[in-house]
């Protein structure tokens, strides 16, 4: 089947899905959005997480048909996705990455590309600055679940965050710099206001 | 007592900004929080098939027929391999042994052995093809304890084994027993006024990784193939691939995709001979993706293991004596299992000092799902016991835990059972001082305004109680972990470092097989090459196998080896570039020649201060460029009949206090903070250290409260493969971890340093299960506990 | 595989009325594990995400007419005051990704003894509201619903639209236990609802017996011990003797068995555990409540 979804503000379109196919699979094998991770695919590990009209979700757990017509947000697209909420405009259309763009990932080995230059979401530049990454397959989930937390409520308390990610397993870091992270992500975030 | 070792004297490229000791940020990170980093899973090729593995049903079996036919025809499929298929001789693999089937030959010896492999134009043709394989088993009966594997009438695991452990195993489906014996027990035992025995289960953990078993095997013009692949140690699953395939080394290309953890689980293949196979079969690229549930049969697990433990003290707390029998379930297939009996028998008395041992661990073959290597292996299960012992023993005299451990802890120059001396800092008294002197989180901390908080209580989320019998308890271990390859084994490592000018600047790149998994190596590599070379231009080059072997990024030795290769390369490095600098400028100033010269930031200067020219003008219209192993020291065999031998490059040491709530109704458990302290010898990356530390505490809180593969023993089939029945610790089930961190520098290691990367994996257990003893006053004797071994309805 | 996407309702019972066996998907939660890990191959997905109804509640005068869909966050946040057993109980599905696409009616077409909402449901009282193309709506009582290990009382051709859930009349409780702090499957709960209007107490019980069921003897017991001792007038506090032996009938309410998350032995252990702390709370609750409006009176 045809599945017609707009991801990361731009209009995608995906053909010969085999109906039993999640939202991620099409994402990451049709899309060349391989942000969104496939750790568990039976919602136990939140490393799928976008926000589907605005909705943090698992991509897993969502049949691809059930996407069509609707509105992703993913990791890759978290950066403008936050810039824009910043800027208070472009709720769709022309924002984030291009099909072209996104068509064109390919593997990237281990470098030491700094990405400098690279615009970070505020959550983003945190996880990296409190040293909350690690082997990193958890983070592209926990960045979505942490961002729409912080929207949701900026200033939240260490019960808070940790309710908000409990549907998002680290094996590497322990959390502690996970908590770090969103605690220095909302001060920046309050000092900022 | 030592509070304070030697300091680390670090004299080059002090100056030079992003160098050893500062918490620099991750090469990686950006590419990881924007999901550009490309994991195994991530590979995509134009073109590409996808491979599906067909799985035994069964633990233990005869295969009768394998019918392929209908899964060949089917619309889609291009290729069907069983045994039958294989191209060469060499159809067995293995990291010491090679007794593993590439594919099942004749027989399956666990639950999800592999028995065919299909590769077809997508994932879900891939699966209802393999569906239809049909294979035919005889099943036989299982073998699933030592009782039953070492019966006199067993069935053998293994029939006509040759390795070089079948000579000296009292049974076949031993794989490996050794014995470590020392002084005299028998006579020991009459000093002692008090003894206490103990019998100790500890079950089986899984690495639990996030990042599921993927790859992508592209073939090559030259008939070789190219596999990107998330391993441990590519130059080992090199040796163990090209035989299969029938291929030279150098026409399979081996290049490291982003690892999504490992913590041992990755030593072992998985995926990566069935790829290149498919991937040479069907001349396309095979992309090879297990899910969770492929992922628990995929990978070998934590070895669950009885220990059987007796000690003796003097009445004023001098431990006399120790006898052990470690029995460590290997399952079907070798894997790591000989260094795992290594590890439990040589760490088995812990960091203390008892003359008196007599030691035996064996690892057994059976029907269980193959386990090996799991961060702290042998170690780990060890400290659950010997831990559990000192307390009882502590309480037994009357004896604060604490104080007892430290009056028998071991110290520098310590004789370990093997007959090694400990020979740098061991402070573990000062450790255990340290963790017990932290302040105590606040009672109650789930009392709120509003009533009861249920997020900080026992059940969570789940509103089990709102503060009704609910018990706090406190808990202290402490636990010694090899660091480094150990028993002989030639642990080296390979670093290629290039310095070059770059649109006018000096750039380094560094070059090594280490797999990054997300330690934080990459970022260690470049602080050691800014340190060394003066420069803040660092590249590091992706991992491949066009550089010699790194060893694995395993047993705590990355930082220390492939990091002591890298430092090693680099001054070798700069002794070539002060070469060029003395040729081209030499006779313009006298220091070139007399004085001791340092590269800091960006520049040539001599220990005194004065700078004698740009590192970009030396190097101009020059390249240096040189690739050089490095070794740690040598370490020897252990005697196969006494366990003496210096067997160990060095020990790394952590401590872990507990603060636990039981509700000792139900039976649950919260922990509450876990702090801990350990000596590090020197922090090349402060952040990352205290990272690697909660990382591993937390992996042993998870085998503490609910982490176990569970294996029906009469089937010997795994119980819960998914993430929905095996648990790991969720944010809200992990506490506050403060670290305490000590720097006593290690004069034999690079900088001085210790690895980390598994001692907080160890005392955590133990911490954690004291505490829930002295919260309930129950025994516990085994780990995980779980709610009905606390309310007594197990 | 065929994937059938109804733009209304009126669609999706023609859709189900045409092909019995397709499997309704919503939330996603247990139908998707099932496709992804091969366990179900329906030879027809039906998507019901597209009617919007089905997220939408009423607050009527007796009940709140639930829709199927309506995401167990949005139960927590909006009917704390109405639903206070099932918003308990819907804090604790899952994670909160789960919980901001799943609802009642995934758990309910499941129909497995674990699902988290049934105790609440069976505890307030409830009534399934089926349809079908052919026969129209039908409300069957939440009691008659389950009938077997994950089999309900829904006919092939039908569908589930809403489910109506008495209004709380008096406090509700909720409690699983998990072997962890978040995100776990039950391996026990419980629910309990004090009903003063009808001077009667209601239970559920989950995962700790083939079907959720509600602990009949217990409640028969506490409903005649309540009415003799003059608690709903007295608002004494509930005898310890009186607790324990609810407590008792609740775990003799069970049949549970063995298994990976748990032993049949701590089930029955720690539902009389629930069942005593629960109608603590509540009574607590309730007492405070009568004092609260005598102390206004």
């Amino acid at each position: 089947m045809r599945v017609n979804f707009t991801v990361n503000g731009r209009p995608q379109e995906a053909d010969d899905v085999w109906e039993g196919e999640s939202l991620l699979y099409v994402l990451r094998e049709r899309l060349g959005l391989p942000g969104s991770k496939n750790a568990c695919e039976q919602g136990e590990c939140g490393s799928c997480t976008v926000r589907l009209d605005g909705v943090p979700v698992c991509s897993c757990l969502v049949a691809a048909g059930q996407a069509e017509g609707r509105d992703v947000v993913t990791v890759e697209g978290l950066a403008d996705f936050a810039k824009q909420r910043a800027e208070g405009g472009c709720a769709s259309g022309a924002c984030g990455t291009t099909l072209q763009d996104a068509q064109q990932w390919k593997a990237k080995g281990t470098d030491s590309q700094t990405g400098e230059g690279t615009e970070l979401s505020p959550i983003q530049q945190a996880f990296i600055d409190a040293g909350a990454v690690q082997c990193g397959f958890c983070t592209p989930g926990l960045l979505v679940a942490s961002d729409e937390l912080l929207e949701r409520n900026p200033n939240p308390s260490d019960a808070d965050i940790r309710e908000a990610l409990s549907g998002n397993l680290c094996r590497c870091t322990g959390y502690e710099k996970i908590m770090d992270a969103v605690r220095l992500a909302a001060a920046r975030q309050s000092e900022e206001v | 007592m030592p509070t304070n070792g030697a300091p680390t004297k670090i004299t080059q490229g002090s100056q030079t900004k992003g160098g050893i000791g500062e918490s620099t940020l991750r090469p990686d990170g950006t590419l990881k929080v924007t999901g550009e980093f490309a994991y195994s899973s991530d590979m995509w090729h134009e073109d590409m098939l996808w491979g599906q593995i067909l799985r035994s049903t069964v633990a233990h079996a005869e295969i009768v027929s394998i019918d392929i036919s209908e899964a060949l025809a089917m619309a889609g499929v291009y290729a069907v391999l069983t045994y039958d298929d294989l191209p060469t001789e060499v159809k067995n693999y293995g990291l010491e042994i090679q007794d593993t089937p590439v594919l099942a030959h004749g027989k399956v010896r666990h639950h999800g052995e592999p028995v065919a492999l299909v590769a077809a134009d997508h994932p879900e043709t891939a699966r209802r093809a393999a569906a239809k394989i049909k294979v035919d088993y005889r099943e036989l009966p299982v073998i699933t304890d030592e009782a039953s594997a070492t019966a006199p009438d067993a069935i053998l695991v293994h029939e006509n084994r040759d390795d070089h452990h079948a000579g000296h195993v009292p049974h076949p489906n031993i794989v490996h027993r050794q014995p470590i014996i020392r002084g005299n027990v028998e006579e020991a035992r009459k000093r002692a006024d008090v003894i206490v025995e103990g019998e100790y289960t500890f079950g089986m953990q899984d690495q639990a990784f996030l990042g599921p078993e993927s790859g992508l095997a592209v073939p090559e013009e030259d008939g070789g193939v190219h596999l990107y692949v998330a391993t441990q140690w590519l130059h080992s699953d090199l040796k163990q691939i090209a035989p299969v395939l029938g291929l030279p080394e150098e026409k399979v290309r081996m290049t490291l995709s982003g690892v999504g953890g490992a913590f041992g689980g990755r030593e072992d293949l998985s995926m990566q001979i069935h790829a290149c196979l498919l991937a040479l079969r069907t001349g396309k690229p095979v992309k090879i993706v297990y899910n969770r549930f492929e992922s628990f049969f995929g990978h070998v697990h934590r070895h669950p293991a009885k220990l059987y433990y007796e000690h003796g003290a003097t009445k004023d707390g001098k431990l006399t004596h120790m006898k052990c029998k470690i029995v460590l379930d290997g399952g079907a297939y070798a894997s790591a299992s000989p260094a795992v009996v290594g590890n439990a028998s040589s760490l088995s008395v812990g960091p203390y000092v008892v003359d008196d041992v007599d030691i035996e661990a064996i690892a057994l073959y059976s029907n269980n799902p193959p386990c090996g290597a799991m961060r702290g292996f042998g170690a780990v299960q060890a400290c659950f016991a010997y831990e559990a012992q000192m307390d009882k023993l502590a309480k037994k005299l009357g004896m604060d835990p604490v104080e007892f451990r430290q009056l028998n802890a071991m110290e520098q120059g310590t004789i370990m059972p093997t007959g090694q001396p400990v020979d740098s800092p061991a402070p573990v008294a000062e450790l255990l001082r340290r963790v017990k002197a932290m302040p105590m989180p606040p009672e109650r901390q789930w009392e709120s305004s509003e009533g009861a908080d249920v997020r900080q209580l026992p059940g969570g989320l789940s509103n089990t109680t709102h503060g009704e019998n609910v018990v706090r308890g406190v808990g202290i271990a402490v636990g010694i972990k090899n660091v480094g390859f150990s028993e002989g084994f030639d642990d080296y490592s390979t670093a290629k470092v290039r310095m070059e000018v770059i649109g006018g600047e000096p750039v380094v790149t560094v070059h090594t097989a280490m797999a990054e998994v997300g330690q934080g190596g990459v970022t260690v590599h470049a602080q050691i090459a800014r340190t060394e070379l003066g420069v803040t231009q660092v590249t590091i080059h992706p991992a491949d196998t066009q550089v010699g072997s790194a060893g694995s990024t395993s047993a705590s030795r990355q930082t220390y080896v492939t990091g002591g290769a890298v430092k090693n390369t680099c001054e070798l490095v700069r002794e070539k570039v002060l070469e060029i600098g003395r040729r081209k400028f030499g006779s313009y100033h006298p220091a070139w020649a007399t004085a001791e010269l340092l590269l800091e930031g960006g520049k040539v200067v001599t220990d005194g201060g004065e700078v004698l020219g740009d590192l970009a003008d030396v190097l101009e219209g020059e390249v240096v460029e040189i690739e050089e192993e490095w070794r740690h020291r040598p370490t020897e065999a252990f005697d196969l009949r006494t366990g003496q031998g210096n067997g160990h490059v060095q020990y790394s040491f952590a401590a872990h206090r507990a603060v636990v709530e039981v509700d000792t109704e139900l039976g649950l458990v919260k922990v509450i903070e876990l702090a801990c302290a350990q000596d590090v010898g020197k922090a090349l990356n402060p952040l990352s250290v205290v990272g690697q530390i909660q990382g591993g505490t937390t992996q042993g809180l998870g085998v503490a409260v609910m982490e176990e593969i569970i294996v029906d023993p009469k089937t010997a089939k795994v119980r819960n493969p998914s993430f929905t029945d095996y648990l790991i610790p969720t944010i809200l089930d992990t506490p506050t971890i403060p670290v305490d961190v000590l720097e006593l520098a290690d004069d034999h290691a690079p900088y001085g340093l210790r690895g980390i990367g598994e001692a907080p994996t160890l005392s955590s257990t133990p911490a954690v299960l004291a505490a829930i003893r002295n919260a309930t006053g129950l025994e516990l004797n085994r780990t995980p506990v779980r709610p009905e071994h606390l309310t007594g309805t197990a | 595989m065929d994937f059938l996407r109804p733009a209304s309702w009126e669609e999706a019972l023609a859709a189900k009325a045409e092909h019995p066996t397709a499997v309704p998907i919503a939330g996603g939660t247990d139908v998707m594990v099932e496709i992804n890990f091969d366990h179900r191959r329906p030879e027809y997905l039906l998507d019901l995400n597209r009617i919007g109804d089905l997220t939408e509640w009423e607050v009527g005068e007796e009940s709140v007419r639930l829709g199927a869909s309506v995401p167990y966050t949005r139960i927590m946040e909006n009917l704390r005051a109405e639903l206070p057993g099932l918003a308990l109980a819907s804090h604790t599905v899952a994670s909160p990704q789960i919980r901001n696409r799943g609802g009642v009616g995934g758990n309910l077409g499941t129909a497995s003894p674990a699902g988290d909402a049934h105790p609440a449901l069976l505890a307030a009282g409830a009534e399934v509201e089926a349809e079908s193309a052919a026969r129209g709506t039908r409300l069957i009582p939440i009691d008659d619903f389950y009938t077997g290990v994950k089999r309900n009382a829904l006919q092939p051709d039908e569908l589930i639209r809403a489910v109506h859930v008495k209004k709380a009349d008096g406090p509700q409780q909720y409690s699983k236990v998990g072997t962890r702090n978040a995100m776990v499957i039950a391996v026990c709960a419980f629910g309990l609802a004090l009903h003063p209007e009808t001077r009667t107490v209601r239970t559920g019980i989950g995962s700790a017996a083939p079907t959720p069921v509600r602990a009949k003897a217990a409640e028969e017991f506490l409903n005649a011990a309540l009415e003799e001792g003059g608690f709903w007038d007295n608002g004494k506090i509930i005898t310890p003797s009186v607790a324990k032996q609810f407590a008792e009938l609740c775990s003799g309410g069970c049949n549970p068995i063995d298994d990976v998350r748990g032993t049949a032995s701590y089930r029955r252990h720690a539902v009389g555990v629930m069942a005593r702390r629960t109608l603590t709370w509540t009574w607590e609750s309730y007492r405070g409540a009568r004092r609260a409006s005598e102390g206004a009176a």
